[in-house]
């Protein structure tokens, strides 16, 4: 226990020195900007900030596959951290309309890291090797798109033609228009 | 009846000058008995509750009734009906009116001499100047995310001096409490000396995220139904309204299509509780556990000032679910807390540049172990950063630095970090005008 107040010295209690206008940064930040500083994106990938840098929590990161059923394409991610952050996950949702076992229609993403296996120790690195991951290996076991799935599973040459038209020449697949999207 | 008693009456705060006025076995260091010790209790100290719902109605009592005169109180919410069965100072006629307003008001009616002023509105909107007028601030709050808040401002308060010890001036004393059900914590933070809420972060589980695949296809539970109609059926059909937990329409859509989606399944146990309990995080307080860690909260909030008796050290848990149980623990600061570590210290002429100060820190006998390539900010200015921010950052490297951190102060904390580290590091740089 230590004595930080003192009855003889009072002019502790009298109003302090004005605050040194230290720049307050919240400790989310302070570590999202260290996950920022450690990213190393492949020639593939950009990271781009549509509230410009003086706001880092809300990015968007595009994806274009170079290999896979999703070659070609260029899908973007929309990122934004909350100050809960590394606490709470990063909130990312797919703004690319993409037919895709794990990826609705909303553009929900069904990857593990980002919701139940999503630790304070992981960063923005590993949630981009994740979404790249996705794409190289859709998994069809628990989907957000039923159809999707079904399709990866019964007949995985029609599912790749299916998205590569989609991704060249826009599609229509199960009654929703995919627009092309190719890079 | 209101009491007429005056406040500087011996006889009113008899058993407050038991602990105030005698030395004892069990007192703190350097502890001052006297007369003089209540007056500047009553006089000079000015506190903070932040909160004024379960645990700040608790506290604000305490604290009247412990002999504090000078509180504020602050508060963003309103009365709700669910509150009056705890926060007893609200009464049926204050549903829809401040909390910290009616609470701060009821206080000063009840207590004579009491002094409390209210503020109605968010901390983060508060001037960091504010909390600097405070002896102890006491947090009743109800969320993670508050209390880091709460936590940086003040650890951002606290400075070192040369060797990198504390300056104990600058520390301003936080007590937190928090409860859950029949689970209550109470703990002491004295930036730089204890381990600050970012130290002991560790402490707090994940919070349970369903997968989304599971919530949209494969739903065994009413909290998958609850998650599906609040995340998935919302976006999918109210995507242009942003969903409010205190919107009892919200709310009712939730239940109500969580409800459907549970009978669709043939899943039971969808109730409206559960619902709140799954989409707002809401856990139904027990008025004894607020009682009992606001006790203890504001008795920290007493011995800290009087150092009357010894001060809790410095986390203590509560259970009450089989009996009262609690246990102190003393946990241990974490020395690379990248809000309340001091750093490690670098010396280097007013007139570097922002290149000359990186050499500096990699040729420094302990940084420079720890450093490869260094990326270097100033609160949340990014000063020379790799990775991404590199080829726009790199002009800064010639400029003299002081120009980048914009103030005369002969010192700064910059935050380093690095592949190397595990962690972002802190570096108190220090310039050194030339010797004349």
């Amino acid at each position: 226990m230590i004595k930080l107040f003192s009855v003889k010295d009072k002019q502790k209690q009298a109003a302090a020195a004005a605050a040194t206008g230290k720049p307050k940064q919240s400790a989310g930040e302070l570590r999202l900007q260290k996950d920022l500083t450690e990213l190393q994106l492949p020639s593939n990938i950009n990271i781009a900030f549509p509230e410009g840098r003086e706001k880092p929590m809300h990015f968007e990161i595009t994806i274009k596959p170079d290999e896979g059923y999703y070659r070609n394409g260029r899908f973007l991610f929309d990122f934004v951290i909350s100050t809960g952050y590394p606490y709470d996950a990063p909130k990312v949702k797919c703004k690319t309309k993409v037919y895709h076992p794990n990826i609705d229609l909303e553009g929900n993403i069904c990857l593990n890291i980002l919701r139940e296996d999503w630790k304070p120790v992981l960063s923005i690195s590993s949630v981009v090797y994740g979404l790249q991951f996705l794409f190289l290996d859709p998994n069809p076991e628990d989907p957000l798109n039923k159809e999707a799935a079904a399709k990866f599973q019964e007949n995985q040459r029609q599912f790749e033609s299916y998205v590569q038209r989609s991704i060249h020449y826009g599609a229509q697949i199960d009654g929703e228009f995919f627009p092309p999207c190719a890079c | 009846m209101e009491d007429t008693t005056p406040i500087d009456s011996s006889e009113r705060w008899i058993d407050i000058d038991k602990l105030l006025t005698r030395n004892g076995n069990l007192v703190g260091p350097g502890f001052e008995p006297g007369p003089e010790l209540r007056e500047f209790l009553q006089q000079d100290c000015k506190v903070l509750c932040i909160g004024a719902g379960g645990l700040g109605c608790e506290i604000l009592k305490d604290m009247a009734l412990s002999g504090f005169v000078n509180i504020d109180v602050i508060d963003m919410d309103t009365i709700d009906i669910s509150n009056l069965n705890r926060q007893f100072l609200f009464r049926l006629q204050d549903v829809g009116k401040p909390k910290a307003v009616v609470a701060a008001e009821r206080i000063n009616a009840r207590v004579p001499g009491a002094n409390v002023t209210a503020h109605f509105g968010r901390i983060e909107d508060m001037p960091l100047q504010f909390y600097q007028e405070f002896t102890v601030i006491v947090l009743g709050l109800d969320s993670l995310e508050a209390r880091r808040y709460m936590n940086s401002i003040a650890c951002s308060l606290l400075e070192f001096d040369e060797e990198g010890n504390p300056d104990m001036s600058t520390i301003k004393p936080l007590v937190d409490g928090g409860t859950e059900g029949f689970k209550g914590h109470a703990r002491v933070i004295l930036p730089g000396v204890t381990p600050c809420f970012e130290c002991t972060l560790w402490l707090f589980p994940p919070q349970t995220k369903f997968p989304l695949c599971t919530l949209a296809e494969t739903p065994r539970t009413p909290a998958h139904c609850i998650e599906y109609a609040h995340l998935i059926l919302w976006s999918q059909q109210r995507s242009h309204e942003e969903f409010d937990t205190d919107d009892e329409e919200h709310m009712q859509w939730v239940y109500s299509n969580a409800l459907a989606r549970a009978k669709q399944y043939g899943i039971e146990g969808v109730t409206f509780q559960l619902t709140q309990g799954v989409v707002k995080n809401i856990i139904p307080a027990i008025a004894s556990t607020n009682a009992i860690v606001s006790a203890a909260c504001v008795l920290e909030a007493l011995k800290l000032i009087t150092m009357c008796s010894t001060g809790l050290n410095n986390y203590m848990m509560y259970t009450g679910s089989q009996g009262i149980y609690t246990h102190t623990v003393a946990y241990e600061r974490d020395p690379q807390c990248p809000v309340c570590s001091a750093g490690v210290e670098v010396v280097a002429p007013a007139d570097s540049t922002l290149q000359q100060v990186i050499d500096l820190m990699l040729a420094h006998p302990q940084l420079g172990k720890m450093l490869a390539h260094p990326s270097v900010s100033y609160g949340s200015k990014q000063l020379y950063a790799r990775g991404i921010y590199e080829e726009d950052s790199r002009p800064n490297l010639a400029k003299p630095v002081r120009e980048l951190l914009e103030g005369d102060e002969p010192a700064a904390l910059l935050t380093v970090n690095d592949k190397k580290l595990s962690a972002s590091l802190r570096v108190r740089l220090r310039l050194k005008e030339p010797q004349q």
